[in-house]
């Protein structure tokens, strides 16, 4: 039983990293249509420019504190996802307003291309630490409830936490602020809100710095977990499923789909490994998104799809 | 004219449809004599075209039946309709935009087709023999809707007018026993009405089709069709020949708004 | 003036549904093809065989596979790269495990095998669309990665999936230099692209474009979704699962389940994509667009970066090469989303009017 938690408790600390990915998707998804195949990308990038900012920062400005530090690179970091965000928009999806959505798709890949070769060569591409201090130690809890008690990961722990703050606060910003409301107006119709006058361009800006910012994020916590290096582009793949379990246009639906994929994954790798061989995560994922795609094809919470003649 | 008007092939009991609550079609009975030419009116959004989409099959209805040459069937599906002689025109043009006119026409012949794929693969005898055939038969209805020049036009870069006019066309290579017309003469200008109008009428004089059709434009209405059905509402609210129909109060009313 | 098609008058409908109905392309693919054929295998060396044309004819040969679903059909796929290695591994065991074998009909049984497993993961399409659909071809890929990778008996236990084939013999004919595999390749790619070709101009192939364009409307002229889209899987599959047999027996002769990863699915999307989508001209013209670029990079970089005195060092040139193969993508996209083909295509009209442009 003990065991049984703890797998499941980690599977739903990975689970929540997967939701931040699955965020990333979401939030393009809704405001412009496009499916960013580019987000595993820009998770590299990101944490690319915050591994080398957070060295490069205090040997420029002679800064010994580390948390100091830590926050301007974070700033940096994010400042030049705004970059991108805007360059994105400028160059690629002002062109290709009313394509088709295997044109933008194809896009976006393209666009993955030349941020990994953009981000290794401004980086370099070796291995990096992120040292945000994160606890590493892990810790017992629950001893009075179990036999040994339950190891928990407290690096897992904060992490959770801060994607579900993230969460919140994105929570917050779509419904109580006006760009949020102008964001879910876009969605819901563009030449609507166009109409009534919503810049279409900024939103698509806006929109993209956002998945920026979500992106880094992540970018920062999966890199001071496993280190930033070239295969955590490959995440994108892995978000994939949970979108498509939770429903492209809903991010509740990415949340939870984060966490069944997260749970699902390391329930199958321990039970359902040893019988059939390891390494079955990722395909795992997947399948469990084609079955849920056979009988629920919109997802957990996506808008049911209605043919009309 | 030389067409006689014969037994009742389709006919429709008490059909109802709703879309989740809504109910756009209420408890509709109708029928449809072999070669007459049947109108379909009514306001908008009074139910129209949803009645074509359940006489073929896209839309099911919850209630009712439909008797299709003494066959009976709750609801349809678009294949099994289709092979049972009835094909059908789109009020937005739904033709294959990516393929020119004889292509969009060949697409109509595809129940006739019998070779299978590894002969069509080969180029095989009969695959090869079968295909000349059908190009021939498609060339007949290119002929009588007088659209040789654009035989090889892709449908994307044609005007409207003739996009409606090779979307007949397709619906004339089923050779169709039952052909339903959805708006054939909306967003034309007077010229196009009246070749469409002819083509109506001679496709029904000719082949002896019967034609069920919904139009807005009520002279052209009450000038080619033997019997007309009035909806509002989701309801059927007259049905007869046009002249009766125009005396009809209640169609009076549902055209004109309040009673006169 | 030269490319001119007046005067040639069809009287027969046969002669107008002619795959060239015009008769300066019939001799230009005759001349191409005595050429391909003879040609090249007495004027190129080795390493042009091996590195460039080889690679060419067998992933022109999986584009067009690709270009039948995506293109003609409409059902977009991220998970070709599959097909390509279920055929391999699939005509590896055929080859291996029953004794006397032709070679040949490994191949074709190691096609039909992915073609099987094409219409499985082509079930999804029945229900969903598009991106949703991506993601169900993605299902079948990360499968097979797996399956190729940690089931030993498909690779005969070889450790971590690598297979190997050797002494190859197709009716006598021993398949050993560069230029026999070169003749090869050319040869089957030549018979399989005249099959796509009929296909897509009989009723199969309006059946496919039928379901792609609009396809409320094909059922109602008595076309069954059913059947159109699982026979384009099936036929896609066929061809991208030979592709792959070739890859893997001509080509590499020894492979592991990498040769046929996610990557390759997103490179053969790519090609039919830059090609020209529903266009089998364009499967080729993609092809070898994808296959020489990066080479062409290679060669043009350091050169380049050496005329401002910069020199690119090798991780440096690979980096940069993401870049621009990036950037091309994203520019082909923008400037012609209907792929060199219609270029091509342009450009034709354009020398038929020639020199009266109007």
């Amino acid at each position: 039983m003990g065991f049984f938690l703890e797998t499941l408790i980690g599977g739903l600390m990975a689970g929540m990293l997967y939701s931040l990915v699955a965020l990333g998707f979401v939030l393009i998804f809704k405001a412009s249509g496009v499916f960013n195949f580019a987000q595993g990308a820009m998770v590299l990038f990101a944490a690319l420019a915050m591994a080398r900012f957070a060295v490069w920062i205090p040997d420029w400005l002679g800064i010994g504190n580390p948390a100091l530090a830590n926050t301007l690179a974070f700033l940096a970091a994010g400042a030049l996802m705004f970059v991108v965000a805007w360059l994105i928009e400028r160059l690629v999806l002002r062109h290709l307003v009313n394509q088709e959505g295997a044109t933008l798709l194809m896009a976006t890949l393209g666009i993955a291309y030349v941020l990994e070769g953009v981000g290794t060569s401004l980086f370099g591409s070796d291995i990096y630490k992120i040292d945000v201090g994160m606890p590493k130690e892990p810790v017992m809890i629950l001893e009075g409830s179990f036999e040994g008690g339950l190891l928990i990961n407290k690096e897992d722990f904060v992490a959770a936490l801060i994607a579900a703050v993230l969460v919140g606060l994105l929570a917050l910003f779509f419904q109580k602020t006006a760009t949020g409301r102008a964001l879910r107006a876009v969605a819901d119709d563009h030449q609507a809100a166009q109409s009534i006058g919503i810049p279409l361009n900024r939103i698509w800006v806006i929109v993209w710095c956002v998945a920026g910012v979500v992106a880094l994020v992540a970018g920062v916590i999966w890199g001071s977990k496993l280190g930033v290096q070239f295969s955590l582009a490959t995440v994108a793949l892995r978000g994939l499923p949970v979108v498509i379990l939770g429903g492209l246009t809903s991010i509740p639906g990415a949340i939870i789909g984060g966490l069944i994929i997260g749970v699902g994954e390391k329930l199958s790798e321990v039970y359902l490994g040893p019988m059939i061989g390891g390494g079955i995560e990722i395909w795992f994922a997947y399948q469990l998104a084609l079955v849920f795609l056979l009988f629920r094809p919109q997802g957990l919470f996506g808008e049911k799809i209605i043919d009309r003649v | 004219m030389s067409r006689q008007i014969g037994e009742v092939i389709l006919d429709l009991k008490n059909v109802s449809l709703s879309f989740g609550g809504v109910k756009a079609l209420t408890d509709i009975s109708f029928d449809v004599r072999e070669h007459e030419i049947r109108a379909i009116i009514g306001p908008n959004g009074a139910g129209k075209s949803s009645m074509l989409n359940v006489i073929n099959g896209v839309y099911r209805p919850q209630q009712g039946d439909i008797i299709l040459r003494g066959r009976r069937f709750s609801r349809m599906n678009p294949y099994e309709a289709a092979k049972a002689g009835i094909s059908r025109t789109f009020q937005n043009i739904a033709l294959f935009k990516g393929m020119n006119v004889i292509d969009n026409l060949m697409t109509g012949r595809n129940l006739k087709i019998r070779s299978n794929l590894i002969q069509q693969a080969f180029w095989w005898g009969p695959a090869r023999r079968e295909e000349l055939a059908h190009r021939a038969k498609v060339e007949e209805v290119i002929d009588f809707l007088e659209i040789q020049h654009i035989r090889k036009t892709p449908v994307g870069r044609l005007p409207y007018g003739l996009q409606k006019r090779v979307d007949l066309g397709r619906a004339l290579a089923m050779e169709p026993s039952i052909l339903l017309l959805d708006e054939p003469m909306a967003g034309m200008n007077v010229e196009e009405k009246q070749d469409m109008c002819r083509f109506i009428l001679d496709v029904n004089d000719q082949f002896g089709t019967t034609i069920v059709l919904i139009e807005h434009d009520m002279a052209v209405v009450m000038d080619i069709s033997d019997r007309v059905v009035v909806l509002d509402y989701g309801k059927k609210i007259g049905d007869g020949a046009p002249d009766e129909v125009r005396a009809n109060p209640e169609v009076i009313t549902a055209y004109l708004g309040a009673s006169h | 003036m030269l490319y001119r098609e007046n005067g040639q008058f069809k009287t027969s409908y046969a002669a107008d549904q002619q795959i060239f109905p015009i008769a300066q392309d019939r001799w230009a693919i005759v001349g191409l093809l005595l050429f391909a054929f003879v040609g090249i295998p007495l004027l190129v060396d080795e390493y042009l065989l091996r590195a460039i044309l080889i690679p060419f004819l067998i992933l022109s040969l999986a584009a067009l596979g690709v270009n039948i679903l995506v293109g003609f059909c409409g059902q977009i796929t991220l998970g070709a790269g599959a097909f390509m290695a279920v055929g391999a591994y699939a005509a590896y065991n055929f080859h291996i495990r029953i004794e006397g074998l032709p070679l040949l009909l490994s191949f074709l049984l190691g096609g039909l095998t992915a073609a099987a497993v094409g219409i499985f993961f082509g079930i999804p399409s029945l229900r969903v669309r598009g991106l949703y659909l991506a993601v169900a071809t993605l299902a079948a890929q990360f499968f097979t990665d797996w399956v190729f990778l940690r089931v030993p008996w498909f690779t005969d236990n070889a450790s971590s999936g690598s297979v190997s084939v050797s002494n190859l013999q197709v009716l006598g004919w021993q398949i050993a230099t560069p230029v026999d595999k070169y003749l090869f390749c050319l040869g089957w790619l030549v018979v399989f692209a005249l099959l796509a070709k009929n296909m897509t101009r009989s009723a199969i192939g309006r059946q496919w474009m039928a379901i792609r364009d609009m396809d409320v409307a094909a059922e109602v002229i008595g076309i069954r979704p059913l059947f159109a889209k699982l026979s384009a899987f099936a036929v896609s599959s066929f061809f991208v699962g030979t592709a792959g047999t070739l890859w893997g027996f001509i080509h590499l002769s020894s492979w592991e389940p990498a040769a046929f990863s996610v990557d390759r699915s997103f490179q053969l999307l790519f090609m039919v994509i830059i090609g020209g989508l529903g266009s089998i001209m364009g499967s080729f013209f993609g092809a070898a667009f994808i296959v020489i670029l990066p080479i062409a990079l290679n060669q043009f970089l350091p050169a380049f970066g050496g005329l401002f005195g910069v020199t690119i060092s090798t991780a440096g040139v690979s980096h940069a090469e993401l870049i621009v193969f990036g950037a091309l993508i994203i520019f082909f996209l923008i400037k012609e989303p209907h792929g060199i083909a219609r270029l091509w295509s342009t450009a034709k009209e354009k020398l038929r009017l020639w020199p009266f442009p109007h």
